[in-house]
């Protein structure tokens, strides 16, 4: 029988289909590559931490790596350290704290200094994305702006942001602003950078028919911009909005870092190299990690959602 | 110039000044089309044919010359919308629907959204596409999307189609069924068309009359008056008088050189 002869490949045994669905998928290659990163790193504690006065005198390969993943302030922390640390600051560290003028965020949980910084990240990066798509929109239609504002957008990017975000900060400090829109300021300067040149390609990425098709209707400036190169844009838009919200996040951490540490991610990592902390170094990294890739995931999310209602191709 | 003259070009020269020196992509041209006829321009590329239907559609300026549109500079019949213009591609918006593709002219004229809505579903209808008005174009032939831009050039009921070479990226069957509708949506709406083509059964089949054009510089060489009827169909593209035009035409083609190295 044909149909048999024909479908007996698609006919495999169960197991064998879940492991053909799961080599295609990405379960299994992002597994194998955590996996490999985790032996590497474990190995690397015992060669990277040996000259420690803790391990000197302990002989025996077992008992030197026994050691060298429980050191409490080791060059290199073992990755279950970083896991226990991240777990005792963030759940077991109570996030309320009761003061004389009602609760208080707890200073001394993590998920404190996680929102402080998320809340610069996002005030940064919605002021670095107006921007940028103002930007965007003058250089587009505005002749004379890109050629004029295109080379000092560029060469904004080239002033390593280490050096000015002390300057920002002293600058406004001066003038009495603290607190959170420093920080957002210096995230805006990092974040518009990528919208603006995402937008500009996206503003102009309509192809010389579909301009002329509107010419033939004779239509105004603004509804070629609202009909034509605002959808077309769409999907440039979300590809610089990811990269923004990450360097949002990167500018919200160097701004913390000049205030001298008093609250934030940056404050934590700055206070956990004063005091040789390595493992509290290490989770505030990860808890970086962890907020960039969350807010990366809600980019994309928001991609999908909107490039499904415009009718994309899936 | 009576009033029933659609387009009027007199000693019309256009010139584009390139790196390489001047190309004369137009010499000298004269042509009146009346109103209510089916006009297709033929010729090897290069020829000027695309552009002298920029040049009516006003998105090319003459270097030297006169040319009228309905009475009208071409600008000012631009600024009137006076005319459709179906291009090579479709040039769907992908972000519309195929409703929302036709009434995007309509939009930008500002009809309201009832109106918008009747005028897209009658010449969806016309195109024979009534089911697809919520699809997306993606997920049409390229047939159908070309058939959704000639609705949407037709949405606005202008009273001249400019199409510049609208079958010349779909397969041969899907250009024959296209054609056969073609002439039938002629025949119910009377607009006058000025039709871009390199395919000779194709300009012999639709037009009314054939303008044969020729390269370096572009002119016309030939006009040819052609009817075959209202109720033609594909069948007389074997007939002796269908094979007695198409070989004018040849004849008018070889003789402007387009054959030649």
């Amino acid at each position: 029988m044909t149909s048999v002869a024909l479908g007996s490949p698609r006919e495999a045994s169960a197991s064998h289909r879940t492991w053909d669905g799961l080599r295609r998928g990405r379960l299994v290659p992002v597994l194998t590559l955590t996996a490999i990163v985790l032996a590497v790193w474990y190995l690397a504690c015992l060669p990277m931490n040996r000259d420690l006065p803790q391990l000197a005198r302990v002989e025996g390969f077992a008992n030197r790596y026994e050691v060298a993943w429980s050191l409490e302030r080791p060059v290199l922390p073992a990755p279950h350290q970083i896991i226990g640390e991240l777990y005792a600051s963030t759940i077991g560290t109570r996030l309320l704290r009761e003061t004389a003028g009602g609760l208080v965020l707890n200073p001394r949980n993590l998920l404190t200094h996680a929102w402080v910084t998320i809340s610069a990240t996002l005030a940064g990066f919605v002021i670095g994305v107006l921007l940028g798509i103002a930007l965007a929109v003058a250089v587009v239609h505005v002749n004379a702006l890109r050629r004029s504002l295109m080379p000092w957008i560029v060469a904004s990017q080239s002033i390593p942001i280490l050096a000015i975000a002390p300057i920002i900060i002293v600058a406004l400090g001066s003038i009495g602003i603290v607190g959170l829109l420093p920080k957002a300021v210096i995230s805006a300067y990092l974040s518009f950078f990528p919208v603006t040149i995402g937008m500009v390609k996206g503003l102009t990425s309509p192809d010389a028919m579909l301009l002329d098709l509107m010419r033939t209707y004779n239509a105004s400036a603004t509804q070629i911009f609202a009909k034509l190169r605002r959808p077309a844009a769409v999907p440039l838009l979300f590809a610089s909005l990811k990269v923004s919200i990450s360097i949002s996040l990167v500018g919200a951490i160097v701004g913390e870092l000049p205030t001298g540490a008093q609250a934030g991610i940056g404050a934590r990592l700055l206070s956990g190299s004063y005091y040789g902390q390595t493992v509290q170094i290490w989770s505030a990294l990860v808890m970086a990690a962890l907020l960039a890739a969350l807010l990366v995931a809600l980019i994309t999310l928001a991609e999908r959602l909107t490039l499904k209602a415009m009718g994309t191709r899936p | 110039m009576s009033a029933q003259t659609a387009i009027d070009i007199r000693n019309l020269s256009l010139t584009f000044q390139t790196g390489d020196g001047p190309v004369y992509a137009l010499a000298d041209a004269n042509l009146t089309i009346a109103k209510g006829e089916f006009v297709s321009f033929i010729g090897p590329s290069g020829c000027g044919k695309t552009t002298l239907l920029r040049v009516i559609a006003d998105l090319e300026q003459p270097t030297s010359g006169s040319i009228t549109v309905n009475g009208l500079a071409p600008h000012e019949a631009r600024l009137k919308r006076q005319y459709g213009y179906v291009f090579q591609a479709p040039a769907l918006y992908p972000w519309r629907t195929v409703e929302a593709n036709v009434m995007l002219p309509l939009e930008v004229f500002g009809l309201p959204k009832a109106e918008r809505r009747v005028r897209a579903r009658k010449h969806l209808d016309m195109v024979r596409l009534s089911g697809f008005a919520k699809k997306y174009p993606w997920q049409l032939s390229g047939g159908m999307q070309q058939r959704v831009s000639i609705a949407r050039a037709l949405s606005f009921e202008p009273e001249l189609l400019l199409m510049d070479e609208p079958f010349g990226a779909l397969d041969e069957i899907v250009r024959d069924q296209l054609n056969e509708q073609l002439v039938k949506l002629w025949n119910e709406t009377r607009k006058t068309v000025v039709f871009v083509t390199h395919s000779i059964p194709e300009a012999v089949f639709l037009s009314s009359r054939i303008v044969v054009m020729s390269p370096r510089p572009g002119r016309i060489i030939d006009v040819i008056d052609c009817d075959f009827g209202a109720e033609r169909t594909l069948d007389i593209r074997e007939s002796p008088e269908f094979l007695k035009v198409a070989h004018r035409v040849r004849e008018g083609l070889r003789a402007g050189h387009s054959y030649d190295d």
